[in-house]
């Protein structure tokens, strides 16, 4: 066996890529957490156990009207800070720490829920949309007090539980067993050049907006500063969170369509774009000038959602993994085929994504937004 | 019948009648499954079939002799990786790596392949009967030994990166015999790509030949080898057209990154 003496360098250690997972009922119906947590756990040796996390839409529907923020502290003197902050700005419906219980994770911070909603004079003297203001303040607290408070959900109807451990112990941690969604995005994280800590783990999310990702943005630089110029700043230590403001710069508020996006993210390359007819040419040339410093660089899969929608993206040339697959009324995406089948062993499609190719899954009727 | 070793017993779900090793690999761990296995072939057992396999990694790692496994289920990465000669049959898909730097084998997929299968393959042969991902064959070299990989669908970009030696047989039966691959043999320095119907997109590294009575006799057996293990009709395809990508220089890769 391995020991200290004969294995200086961890030989045994299995070296990983993260594994992302995904899952939505297309019929908007909610579902609990035993699927999605067996099939992100058949991918644990993807990750090393420093950071795994959930972001479950539909559910909080008695407070679907209130944006539900999940607050971390690292510091108790910052728990103090932010929630007068909160009161400031919000009417805060109902506040209390989210519940937990044992579970092999590391050092975990203190972190509450609450439910809130802006208040309107403010809003008004700001001339802002809810969303916008919401944003806002999301983005002020953060960067006032990073290190010491982080708010990492923020959404109507849906909720984060990330942190340092694997996913089932995470899972157990947050005691996920007790909530249901029609939408579970999963992630198990294998760190490699931004730290391992409670809020770098994956999902990233404002608003609805969750993002979870395998691989790296080695175009992260240039993406940071060209969202910094739309009110965007980055807090997490990690290249992840500029897909996260990317999408809702580009969904949510400039409206531009779905199929676009991967247009601007991972858009052709020059040389096949000076094959297309004309108008198309001209489309693809005009997103490339106006958003070229969201082109996303690098390799990398990731899966967005927001609520209805669940969506997969490879990079240009893929470099990471991500397989897709469907079964009646569910739609999935996974780092590996082997965890889709293993909570739904017969499918009806299953294909693995080509690069800069996205697969949607959205829900028929939206109940639940 | 062998003594079963101690650790056996452990494994409730393993079956084993006239000398054929049945596991139900269900919730069981990739190094728990490799170690029994590697227990089972060091007693002299030769054949396998494992059900249940559901993303297990490593399956035929580094094993020599004539053992055969048949596999029910989707294995996990880096199937067969270092393999030295046994035959796996997959009944399923499988993911990323498959056939990784093996030396000797037989790997048949009577399904899809996830990327890089055949990842710095030296020798042996592997046959997939749909589609592949991304840079199929990527770095396959033939120093003594020549590796094949036969494709039954179409490939994903990059087929054939940096390849050094062996043989690439894709067929795009899945398509409409326009194959999308992108970048096809970027970087190639070795060994060919035949190819059913027209490639759109090679990469600098590589050009376009036609085949040659040599190379249709390579074609041909291996076409025959496909027909048989996935039951298509020989007699059809033996009059199809096939063009072979060759290296166009040695040292092809200078300017894709720039």
């Amino acid at each position: 066996m391995w020991n200290g003496a004969n294995n200086p360098y961890e030989y045994d250690k299995d070296t990983g890529a993260c594994a992302l997972f995904g899952m939505i009922n297309v019929e908007g119906k909610r579902f609990p957490s035993k699927d999605p947590v067996r099939a992100i756990s058949n991918m644990r040796e993807r990750g090393n156990g420093l950071g795994s996390g959930f972001a479950v839409y539909g559910i909080y529907p008695d407070y679907r009207e209130l944006y539900a923020f999940h607050v971390m502290y690292l510091n108790h003197q910052a728990k103090r800070d932010v929630e007068k902050v909160l009161e400031e700005n919000f009417r805060v419906v109902l506040s209390e720490e989210l519940p937990t219980k044992e579970a092999k994770v590391w050092n975990p911070p203190l972190i509450w829920r609450y439910f809130v909603e802006p208040l309107t004079s403010k809003m008004r003297e700001k001339n802002l949309t809810e969303d916008d203001y919401v944003v806002k303040n999301v983005m002020r607290i953060n960067t006032a007090e990073s290190g010491r408070a982080l708010i990492f959900s923020s959404g109507k109807n849906m909720g984060v539980f990330k942190g340092v451990g694997y996913p089932e112990e995470i899972a157990e941690y947050f005691c996920l067993e007790e909530y249901e969604g029609y939408m579970w995005i999963c992630h198990n994280r294998y760190p490699t050049n931004t730290p391992g800590w409670w809020g770098g783990a994956h999902p990233f999310n404002l608003l609805d907006w969750a993002v979870a990702h395998n691989g790296e943005l080695s175009s992260y630089g240039t993406n940071r500063r060209f969202l910094a110029t739309y009110g965007y700043e980055c807090t997490m230590q990690t290249d992840t969170e500029v897909l996260t403001y990317a999408f809702d710069l580009l969904v949510r508020r400039h409206e531009i369509p779905l199929e676009l996006v991967p247009k601007i993210l991972t858009p052709p390359f020059w040389n096949e774009i000076d094959c297309m007819p004309q108008r198309q040419r001209q489309l693809l040339t005009t997103l490339r000038q106006i958003y070229s410093g969201l082109l996303m660089n690098g390799p990398f899969s990731i899966i967005v959602a927001r609520h209805g929608q669940m969506i997969g993206l490879v990079d240009r040339i893929k470099l990471r993994p991500l397989t897709a697959a469907m079964k009646g009324n569910f739609f999935y995406l996974s780092s590996e085929e082997a965890a889709i089948r293993v909570v739904q062993p017969t499918l009806d499609k299953v294909w693995n994504l080509h690069g800069g190719e996205i697969a949607v899954g959205m829900v028929k009727v939206p109940v639940l937004v | 019948m062998v003594d079963l070793p101690k650790t056996l017993k452990e494994f409730s779900r393993l079956k084993i009648e006239n000398n054929v090793v049945n596991i139900n690999s269900m919730e069981m761990h990739y190094h728990e499954l490799n170690t029994l296995i590697r227990d089972l072939v060091r007693k002299g057992f030769k054949e396998f079939n494992l059900y249940n396999v559901y993303g297990q990694r490593y399956i035929g790692a580094g094993l020599g002799d004539n053992i055969t496994f048949r596999l029910y289920g989707t294995p996990g990465n880096d199937l067969g990786i270092f393999m030295n000669g046994p035959n796996i049959y997959v009944y399923g898909n499988v993911e990323d790596g498959c056939g990784n730097t093996m030396n000797d084998g037989l790997i048949v997929v009577y399904g899809h392949a996830g990327d890089i299968v055949g990842y710095s393959m030296r020798g042996g042969k592997i046959f997939i009967r749909d589609d592949v991902g991304y840079r199929a064959g990527i770095h396959m070299k033939g120093y003594q030994t020549t590796p094949v990989l036969v494709i039954g669908g179409c490939a994903g970009d990059f087929l054939g990166e940096y390849m050094a030696g062996g043989i690439i047989l894709l067929l795009g039966l899945s398509g409409n015999g326009q194959h999308e691959t992108r970048f096809m043999g970027a970087g190639m320095h070795g060994g060919v790509i035949y190819v059913r119907g027209k490639p759109t997109h090679l990469w600098n590294g590589a050009k376009t030949m036609d085949v040659d009575e040599n190379d249709l006799q390579v074609i041909h057996g291996l076409l025959k080898q496909f027909c048989t293990l996935f039951n298509f009709d020989f007699s059809k395809m033996v009059k199809e057209e096939f063009v072979k990508i060759v290296p166009a220089s040695h040292r092809p890769y200078g300017k894709l990154y720039t």
